[in-house]
């Protein structure tokens, strides 16, 4: 086992409650965590599961009930200046101040950090050079988030953390934010990613923790974490009536559930071009009729029901 | 950047400049000088015609004298509210003349002094001694003059209660306070910085609200406009304190109003600002004397009405600058960030 040094994040046992007796929410109850120097990390899990108060806590703005905390080999109760020198973070649902301009915020931020880019370098990185003198305001949502990462990135930080990064944006600027985090990856950064998008943690993340009710519940790349399901795709048909599920454990189907909406009913399967017939042909010899018959990969998202019963997105 | 964020929010503009301007015009203009009004003078006319015209003929032609003939009952109503300064029943038969007023208010008194001495005089009454009257109206009694003081202390304090406390609750509300904390900047240059940007402004609000009111109504100032500028100052950051006292743990606008205006409200009414606190019942005046505010109006008072030195008013200066470091210190260890 690597020594926690080299590790850029560390978290062991981290408990943090809120409020007492009959009110106490265990926001994060018990959860392990190790992050590598340079990797792209990922928090996934759904509202609630315990990610921004985990995220807070590494971050120094919470101080968490019990268990261990290390940031870059550091605690926060001995070492807050050092660490605040070295870390960016961009927290869920900032606002910054509306009416100053985009170079404006820029330049107060930067003005806190010892050294770092220089306020062109980071209009340049978030591609924010035309709004430069925008005020904040005005800014569309996606650019108030490119900001956000800009703020973050503006004392070149050693570990950036993002929570929930494109959250509430249209497509189209999400896949602009995936960009330019793809070249803050490049760039060796190590960054911590709390998401509820699925699609973001498996293009983005190197490793992944599910996480849910304040646990990490699974922990691997997002290959190994699919690979665990007993196949890396998914068959999914609705019938006109229901059926018992080890009916449809035909040939290479390794996993049957059922899904919420009526006769729905979720298929792992190794290998799709011999599942499809086999299971059609079952349908057939028990006389039921097929409605609707969907093949795709697996995606997290797939892990995560499997382990709660419950969609990300609920 | 506290300096940009201040005059790009109209709002904020608007309540620290434009409001205590429109309220010292309005009020000035409500309680300007004016020649003394006319005495009202209501006559009973049920009974006693000769006396009647005995009386229109000594007051009908005073500019000074407005005389309405009424029934009684129309009279008695008109004196209630306060239409009507005076009642005088004539002589009728056996009876005097009597008067009827109310003794508590200021022009039912005057009235019936004024009214009888012209009466008196005209039926023949001499003076043993002679006296002449010299007119002088000097600023410094007028209630303009009470009032200006009085309204830059509430600028002051609403100023620094509302423009630092409510700031902040709202940067804390927008979690930017929390986003501030993830950085490296220092929290006690940010929190000073809230200070300093008052005593900015304060240059810009003093010179305009003082300006206005020299030029439109007189209001003097006799004392040292150093010393003002120093009072102006000193109530602006204890003001500030406070401020920033409310915002501490407050965490949106809604609190932090709440808290401002149950601790505005009282000084309001009661330190001074629209009417002397001595009206006030003799059991609270301790409680009044003591407040923040009494404190600033009273030293401001001194220096622009009766020309006092700093010396002189040690006292509310010492009140006044207790109340500030006491909202600082407490302020800086109760602050939250998040």
């Amino acid at each position: 086992m690597d020594s926690g040094h080299d590790a850029a994040l560390v978290c062991r046992g981290l408990v943090k409650h809120y409020g007492s007796g009959k009110k106490l929410v265990r926001a994060v109850d018990g959860l392990d965590l190790k992050v590598q120097r340079g990797e792209c990390f990922g928090l996934l899990g759904p509202n609630g599961a315990g990610k921004t108060t985990t995220i807070e806590v590494l971050e120094g703005l919470t101080e968490p009930t019990s268990g261990e905390v290390q940031v870059l080999g550091r605690s926060w109760q001995r070492d807050a200046d050092w660490l605040r020198q070295r870390i960016g973070v961009s927290l869920q649902e900032t606002n910054l101040s509306e009416r100053l301009t985009v170079e404006e915020t820029l330049r107060l931020f930067v003005s806190f950090y010892a050294q770092g880019p220089t306020i062109a370098e980071l209009l340049a990185r978030v591609s924010l050079e035309e709004k430069r003198d925008a005020w904040y305001l005005n800014l569309s949502g996606g650019q108030k988030q490119r900001l956000a990462v800009a703020c973050a990135l503006a004392g070149d930080p050693d570990i950036l953390f993002l929570d929930e990064p494109t959250t509430g944006l249209d497509p189209q600027s999400r896949r602009q934010m995936w960009e330019l985090l793809r070249a803050q990856k490049a760039a060796q950064r190590t960054i911590l990613i709390s998401t509820h998008y699925m699609e973001e943690a498996e293009r983005l993340c190197d490793r992944v923790a599910v996480v849910d009710h304040g646990k990490v519940i699974a922990l691997g790349t997002p290959a190994e974490l699919i690979a665990k399901l007993g196949g890396g795709d998914v068959v999914e048909v609705t019938l006109d009536a229901d059926v018992d599920l080890e009916e449809l454990r035909v040939s290479s189907v390794t996993s049957v559930a059922v899904a919420d909406d009526g006769h729905h009913y979720i298929l792992h399967v190794g290998e799709t071009h011999l599942a499809v017939p086999a299971v059609l042909e079952k349908v057939t010899h028990l006389g039921r009729k097929l409605v609707h018959l969907t093949t795709r990969s697996a995606t997290l998202e797939d892990v995560f029901v499997a382990l709660t019963g419950r969609h990300l997105r609920d | 950047m506290r300096w940009r964020l201040f005059y790009r929010e109209p709002s904020t503009l608007f309540w620290s400049y434009g409001f205590p301007l429109i309220l010292t015009i309005a009020l000035g203009i409500a309680f300007r000088n004016r020649p003394p009004d006319p005495v009202v003078l209501a006559v009973a006319t049920d009974d006693g015609s000769a006396d009647q015209e005995a009386i229109r003929t000594a007051l009908g032609t005073l500019p000074l004298v407005k005389l309405r003939f009424l029934t009684q009952a129309d009279a008695e109503r008109q004196l209630h509210t306060g239409k009507v300064d005076l009642l005088l029943f004539p002589r009728h038969g056996d009876s005097q003349r009597r008067y009827l007023f109310d003794p508590t208010r200021p022009e039912s008194r005057t009235a019936r002094l004024l009214i009888d001495d012209l009466l008196q005089r005209a039926a023949g009454r001499a003076d043993p001694i002679v006296v002449a009257d010299s007119h002088v109206t000097v600023p410094g009694a007028r209630y303009i003059d009470f009032l200006v003081p009085g309204l830059l202390g509430f600028g002051l304090m609403s100023s620094g209660l509302w423009g630092v406390g409510f700031v902040i609750a709202e940067m804390r509300s927008k979690r930017l306070l929390k986003r501030l904390a993830a950085t490296p900047m220092s929290r006690s240059k940010f929190l000073l910085s809230f200070i300093l940007t008052r005593g900015f402004f304060l240059l810009g609000e003093l010179p305009l609200l003082l300006g206005f009111a020299y030029l439109l109504f007189g209001v003097p100032i006799r004392g040292s406009l150093v010393s003002l500028c120093a009072v102006a100052l000193l109530g602006a950051f204890v003001f500030a304190g406070m401020g920033m006292l409310c915002a501490t743990r407050a965490p949106n606008v809604q609190t932090v109003g709440g808290l401002i205006n149950l601790i505005s409200m009282p000084m309001m009414i009661g330190s001074g600002v629209f009417f002397s606190p001595s009206r006030f019942p003799d059991v609270l005046q301790p409680a009044l004397k003591v407040l923040p505010l009494t404190a600033l109006n009273d030293v401001l008072r001194g220096i622009m009405l009766d020309g006092a030195g700093l010396s002189d008013l040690a006292m509310p200066l010492v009140i006044l600058s207790a109340w500030g470091a006491v909202a600082f210190a407490l302020a800086l260890w109760l602050f939250r960030w998040r």
